[in-house]
């Protein structure tokens, strides 16, 4: 089995505004971070191969992109790994170009999600018994309470923690011209807020979010031909279990065994051993704030059971050792379900380049980055990790 | 051949209702005292189940030949019941069950067709269970002084812990309280003219009946139990008939409880089994259509079945319901946010495929590492054994409380749900300190008082409405234990 380290580049990507977008179709927000790639890239539709493109409720087909886009006749597949989607395009594209297929090949990921007229996500398929009154929030809730039990942790303690995340998302969300909630909170804020299913409350939960990204991916031997700065991708890693663990009695809730597996698979194809150390920047999937805690100690970066004192001592803040969605995550950037994986991309994408655009929010020497998708909740995850470096 | 009660359970919701909160909502004078009031995810059928299982703790449940249940209150106009409650209770298949319905005496019709079935040899051992939950028009005196419970008598011919010894019956035609096809509340005509005609004639009729029938008079009589709509009508019947109210009849539950309807009368004598004594008299009477009246002596296996939670320790085991409104949210009887998400959720195929596990509430042990899984698997999680496993019940073990949420998302007729993740006993894994868990919801709880490790246990309950069916599953709950 080889490594996938270094033999795909990313030479373009685009991101919608993500928000609300009463005024803009699937296709507006499809168009605009498309054509935000290939400008990026420096390319136009002509040169493109093949797509992969993924959508959770908001499109099915291929022809889903190819009429808005007016791509003719090539090959376009379309994906689905719940909240994991987006990543998948680029899972599969890369290993397509590996492959020797293609040499060019566009990933865009896109979600619709306020015309449906729910606050929440449109119900898919659910068990007519068992599945009743599941609530997402509700299941992330449910590893929040056994963690806060098993470390002995207080409950408005606990809660103190992850809403520091919650005000550190919005403070860098706030900095993001395209994120969907601009405004920064405060720990009593997040604090006094309502209870969605306790202990999160309203700013423990992300946004509901329409949106769009896309990435142009090439051969690493290419790369240079459209840019200098491409970036590389160093490993990718996906596991997905049999996703019973809220049923099996052996399943703690406090672990995530699946991302434990995902970032294994990436660190081992980009040859790190000591991901704190040597990751420069960190945008984790953080549907729920429980979700970024949890995240931390499953990729390596906190031991398990200590991720609440790195982040009382703000080790993962803009300015912090080592920064994390420092656009805003899911928290404030927004969640377009098929889109935050190429979204997650496109902020250490941007980072690596140094290309963020307000300079605040601008790391120093970004040179490696980690990107993390999932989709499910704890005991029935489906996590993608992907590594991303500089070229060179 | 003898023929009696073997075994009984009884079942009282956890909800009780003050009747000064009912009067407070609608201006008007108080009965006093308090009712219960099911929750809103249970009805005749979910008592029921409770009832059965209350009465076969600790026999085998493959040793049940039929099953028969009485209600005014089935879920269905059409479609049985009684076969549901024995697949919730985990009876085998090959046996017979029946609805006994529309009238209020038909608790004790049930009863007679089971002594009928155990005396011609059709059956050893019938479970007759009785539910009702039927509702009083809002502002009513019944809306007062109806209440919901269920009660389970085991009738056989071997154990016998209160032998049936002497019955009568005779049939009127009254229209006193009904409810037409497409009614939700209960009806009455007049009050002087129903209760003169119509109650108190026909249950001194049964009850003098039975009397000269077998020679007794009321000194001969260690307790009489018998149905009245209510408290006043019990006691005036009681002087009627030349019974100490003091010490020889069975006290009514009206001030706790309410008149539950086709339950009332099995629940009371329930209420008495658990206080009797052997060789102790029974006096038995039940009215609607006509009345029947039955003398029962109770016999010294009446020691044997003492360990239930029966009346009196449902009775102890309650939640005050703090509001009308509650009430009648409970009993959707204001509008709510549809259940909109609810609409594609009803299956008849997967609830019909998946009755083990979502009914009999089974979960898979597999046969090659002994570990349990719920919902059962072909695919054994631990070991990989493909197809290698047997069901085993899981709805009588007790377990904890692993973790939970208190979800104000997920819609309810109880907001907010309590999501928990239960670990039950496997005590059939051996050595191995295994758990079987179970991802459900919590009912009867009192929400501040829920936290990770706490004891709980299973519970039959209805899980939606939606698309015109009724969808059951298991939940758990604070154990029922005062």
């Amino acid at each position: 089995m080889e490594t996938i380290k270094d033999k795909v580049a990313i030479v373009g990507m685009g991101c919608s505004q993500f928000g609300e977008n009463w005024d803009m179709s699937a296709d507006d927000m499809i168009i605009d971070a498309v054509y935000e790639a290939y400008d990026d890239a420096g390319l136009g539709r002509e040169d493109i191969q093949a797509v992969w493109v993924g959508t959770a409720f908001s499109g099915i087909g291929g022809i889903c992109v190819s009429g808005p886009l007016k791509l003719d006749r090539i090959p376009i597949t379309r994906v689905e790994n719940f909240c994991a989607t987006g990543m998948e395009t680029i899972r599969n594209a890369t290993y397509a170009i590996a492959a020797g297929v293609y040499d060019v090949v566009l990933c865009i990921g896109f979600e619709k999600l306020k015309d449906s007229g729910l606050a929440g996500l449109p119900a898919g398929y659910t068990h007519p018994v068992l599945g009743v009154n599941v609530t997402a929030p509700g299941r992330w809730a449910m590893a929040a309470t056994r963690y806060f039990q098993t470390y002995g942790i207080d409950p408005q303690e606990g809660k103190k923690t992850l809403a520091r995340i919650s005000v550190k998302s919005h403070y860098n969300g706030a900095r993001h011209p395209k994120a969907h909630l601009r405004k920064e909170v405060t720990i009593e804020q997040v604090l006094s807020a309502p209870i969605i299913a306790w202990p999160l409350g309203l700013f423990d939960c992300c946004g509901n979010t329409d949106g769009a990204a896309a990435a142009i991916l090439t051969r690493a031997d290419m790369a240079k031909s459209f840019r200098d700065d491409y970036v590389l991708i160093k490993g990718i890693g996906l596991a997905i279990g049999p996703s019973l663990g809220k049923e099996d009695a052996s399943y703690d809730y406090i672990h995530l065994p699946e991302t434990e597996a995902a970032a294994k698979q990436a660190y081992e194809q980009a040859g790190i051993t000591n991901p704190r150390k040597e990751l420069d920047i960190l945008e984790l999937h953080d549907c729920f704030t429980i979700s970024e805690l949890l995240t931390l100690e499953a990729i390596g970066i906190c031991p398990k059971g200590k991720a609440k004192e790195d982040i009382d001592a703000g080790t993962f803040t803009l300015t912090g050792e080592l920064p994390v969605n420092t656009d805003g995550g899911l928290k404030s950037f927004g969640h377009p379900i098929g889109a935050s994986g190429l979204r997650e991309c496109y902020e250490v994408y941007k980072q690596i380049q140094g290309k963020a655009e307000l300079a605040e929010r601008q790391l120093k020497d970004v040179k490696l980055g980690l990107s993390h998708n999932q989709g499910g909740h704890p005991g029935s995850l489906l996590p993608i990790i992907t590594i991303l470096g500089q070229a060179g | 051949m003898k023929t009696g009660i073997v075994s009984y359970g009884a079942y009282i919701p956890i909800y009780r209702l003050k009747r000064d909160e009912i009067a407070r909502a609608w201006s008007r004078g108080s009965m006093g005292g308090e009712r219960s009031v099911a929750n809103y995810d249970e009805d005749s059928v979910t008592m029921a189940v409770e009832a059965v299982i209350d009465c076969l703790k600790d026999s085998d449940r493959q040793g049940v030949d039929g099953l028969y249940f009485a209600s005014t209150t089935p879920p269905y106009r059409e479609k049985q019941s009684a076969s549901l409650i024995a697949l919730a209770a985990d009876l085998r298949r090959q046996i017979f069950t029946a609805d006994f319905t529309d009238s209020l005496r038909s608790g004790t019709m049930a009863l007679r067709a089971a002594l009928d079935a155990v005396n011609s040899g059709s059956g050893k051992r019938v479970m007759v269970v009785a539910a009702d939950g039927r509702m009083g028009q809002p502002q009513s005196d019944y809306e007062q002084n109806f209440g919901d419970g269920s009660a389970a008598l085991l009738i056989g011919d071997e154990n016998i812990a209160c032998e049936i010894v002497g019955s009568y019956c005779h049939t009127d035609d009254i229209l006193d309280t009904w409810r037409t096809e497409s009614d939700t509340f209960t009806r009455n005509w007049e009050d002087r003219f129903i209760l003169s005609e119509g109650y108190a004639r026909n249950t001194r009729e049964a009850i003098s009946g039975i009397m000269a029938k077998y020679n007794l008079t009321p000194s001969d009589i260690t307790k009489a139990v018998f149905y009245a709509p209510d408290a006043r009508r019990h006691s005036e019947t009681a002087k009627a008939l030349g019974f100490d109210p003091k010490t020889q009849v069975q006290y009514p539950m009206f001030a706790t409880v309410g008149n539950t309807g086709a339950a009332f009368a099995l629940m009371m004598l329930v209420a008495a089994l658990e206080e009797a004594k052997a060789g102790d008299r029974i006096l038995f009477a039940n009215y609607g259509d006509g009345a029947e009246a039955y003398i029962l002596q109770v016999t010294e296996q009446i020691e044997r079945v003492r360990d239930r939670r029966g009346i009196k320790r449902h009775l102890a085991s309650m939640i005050n319901l703090s509001t009308y409104e509650k009430y009648l949210r409970f009993r959707r009887l204001i509008p709510l946010e549809s259940q909109a998400r609810e609409q594609a959720n009803a299956f008849p195929p997967v609830a019909w495929r998946e009755r083990e596990q979502l009914i009999s509430f089974h979960g898979s042990r597999c046969k090659c590492c002994g570990r349990t899984f719920h919902p059962m698997q072909r695919v054994c999680i631990y070991c990989g054994a493909k197809d290698e496993y047997e069901g085993v019940r899981l709805s009588d073990r007790q377990g904890i409380l692993y973790t939970y949420t208190v979800d104000n998302l997920a819609l309810s007729s109880d907001p907010p749900t309590i999501v928990s993740k239960v670990h039950l006993e496997d005590p059939l894994a051996g050595e191995e300190n295994h758990k079987v868990g179970v991802y459900c919801q919590m009912t009867d709880r009192d929400v501040d008082k829920v936290k990770p490790e706490m004891p709980v246990e299973m519970t039959f309950r209805k899980m939606h409405d939606s698309g015109g069916m009724h969808t059951y599953y298991w939940k758990c709950r604070p154990p029922r234990e005062p």
